[in-house]
């Protein structure tokens, strides 16, 4: 293999020597086999390269994902998850924190105060209501 | 004033009666071959944005050049004879080219320098995503198999008495790149520049018709109907460190490729780094378009009757077809043994894109698994190899460079 090899690089070099001259046949399938020779081994590296910087970037990438994982794991022990958010009911303008306040006592109070002052309901905004004691 | 005296001159002067010197009437053909191809670019799309350009410069130069003595010839043989004559006193002068040539002799310098050549190389790499090929570095042996037609076409020219040069000239038309092939004639047989730059940018434009015979001979039904699995999903950092990496490595390999090479992973750093989005643009467009202009109209200029029609020519041209087919069935080969290997996961028609027509080859491969499987999207597969393939030829012409230089 080796011999075939020396064989064909030899006749490369002479094909240079006499670039400007004629080729013969064998000369010429020397060249011809050497070059495709030299066509598949740059590509073949360069395969390799790109395998490996490939390989880097996906074990990079699975690095990244791994940490992110652990980051979203995490996240919820340092701060417990909200409630599950109850279905607004339509017109609503989210929720009011009662404080020791029953529900039908929220509703009248916040009618009155609707009342008093002279607006929509669904225009206000209560955030809390809370019995002072 | 001596009106019969003047109508002489005039008559003696103007071209219709070179026609009817010695080899005048090769000029006349030379006209209807420029017609032919104006007819092929226009009517039947075949590469029209170079071919109409040379078609064109090939009716100019035959419409002014008769041989030596054509004082207002757009483009002048001789002088170029001259420029290539190592005992001339105008050798290697392109002052006396400037000083004594026609409009396209200038602008046939952009060529001979190898500028054209480099510059749309450039554009390429602009317009090129090579993610595919990043993603399945695989294409990359496809891509090196498609070169079978190059070293073929190169031993059939030997054969056929050509010069160790010229016939790798020809033989740089299997690789299926233009401007590979018209950098690698330029350097090595700048006369037969027109018929290879013809025959090259002809059977480009021919692959849809050169390719799928060949393609349905060599894989069976079954290796067409094929679907292959999706490849990964390629990072904007892989995409900006590839140009780097190919250009390192392929011009620390054949140094003789680093125009090519370099001006191809430029462009495309140039589209992949995110910050030169002003010159991507200008390289994939305007300065494309500015020098298809003097690349096409220069290449057909070289056309002159006296050189082009020849034996030659017609071996070139047949050559050339052979060699197409030659790197088509290689990349065949290599997709059916890759086939074999994987038990089946990959297509053998994604081998037949490794000849370097980008984006042709792809989209007849896609088109060909199509038809066996209407399911089957091939493409972006295709386009790995596809990409693989203008690497593959450029090695190779680096390889043809640094042997017969």
């Amino acid at each position: 293999m080796l011999d075939k090899m020396t064989f064909a690089a030899e006749t490369v070099t002479e094909a240079t020597t006499k670039a400007s001259d004629d080729l013969s046949i064998s000369e010429a399938a020397g060249t011809a086999l050497f070059g495709y020779a030299v066509v598949f081994s740059g590509l073949i590296i360069l395969m390799i390269v790109l395998y490996c910087t490939g390989a880097y970037f996906k074990s990079k990438e699975a690095k990244q994902k791994a940490s992110a994982a652990a980051e979203t794991k995490a996240a919820p022990a340092a701060a417990p998850a909200p409630a599950v958010e109850q279905k607004l009911a339509p017109g609503s303008a989210g929720h009011v924190k009662l404080f020791d306040v029953p529900d039908k006592e929220a509703a009248m109070i916040m009618a009155i105060v609707a009342d008093k002052m002279q607006k929509p309901l669904n225009e206000l905004h209560f955030i809390s209501i809370k019995e002072v004691k | 004033m001596d009106v019969i005296e003047t109508l002489k001159t005039l008559w003696n002067d103007s071209g219709f009666q070179s026609f009817f010197t010695d080899g005048g009437w090769k000029n006349l053909i030379m006209i209807c071959v420029s017609c032919l191809l104006l007819y092929l670019g226009i009517v039947k799309k075949f590469e029209p944005l170079l071919l109409v350009g040379i078609a064109f410069g090939c009716l100019l130069v035959n419409l002014s050049y008769f041989g030596e003595g054509s004082s207002d010839a757009l483009y002048h043989l001789d002088l170029w004879d001259n420029f290539l004559d190592p005992e001339h006193k105008d050798y290697h002068s392109y002052g006396a080219i400037m000083s004594h040539g026609g409009l396209l002799d200038i602008l046939y310098i952009g060529v001979k320098a190898g500028i054209y050549p480099s510059l749309i190389f450039m554009g390429v790499g602009a317009m090129t995503d090579f993610g595919p090929l990043i993603s399945n570095p695989k294409s990359l042996l496809l891509g090196a198999a498609a070169q079978m037609g190059v070293f073929l076409a190169f031993f059939g020219a030997v054969c056929l008495g050509f010069t160790g040069q010229e016939a790798a000239s020809i033989g740089i038309i299997g690789g299926a790149d233009g401007p590979t092939a018209i950098f690698l004639t330029t350097r090595l047989a700048p006369h037969l520049l027109g018929a290879i730059a013809i025959a090259a940018y002809s059977y480009m434009a021919l692959i849809p018709m050169i390719q799928p015979p060949l393609m349905r001979l060599l894989t069976t039904e079954k290796e067409r109907q094929v679907k292959m699995e999706q490849s990964r999903t390629v990072s904007k950092t892989e995409k900006i460190i590839f140009p780097i990496i190919v250009a390192m490595f392929v011009i620390l390999l054949l140094p003789s490729t680093a125009p090519l090479v370099g001006c191809l992973m430029l462009g495309n750093l140039w589209r992949e780094c995110g910050v030169t989005e002003r010159l991507s643009d200008t390289v994939q467009n305007a300065l494309m378009n500015i020098v298809t202009v003097f690349l096409g109209i220069s290449v057909g200029a070289t056309t002159a009757a006296s050189r082009f029609l020849s034996l030659e020519t017609i071996k070139i041209v047949v050559l050339g077809l052979t060699a197409f087919c030659f790197s088509t069935i290689g990349g065949l080969l290599v997709g059916k043994l890759m086939y074999k290997l994987t038990g089946g996961k990959v297509n053998p028609l994604i081998g037949s894109a490794g000849v370097s027509a980008v984006p042709m080859a792809a989209r007849v491969s896609q088109m060909e698994g199509q038809k066996a499987n209407p399911k089957n999207f091939l493409l972006m597969h295709a386009m790995g190899p596809n990409v693989a393939g203008v690497i593959g030829s450029a090695i190779a012409a680096g390889f043809l460079l640094a042997v017969f230089k």
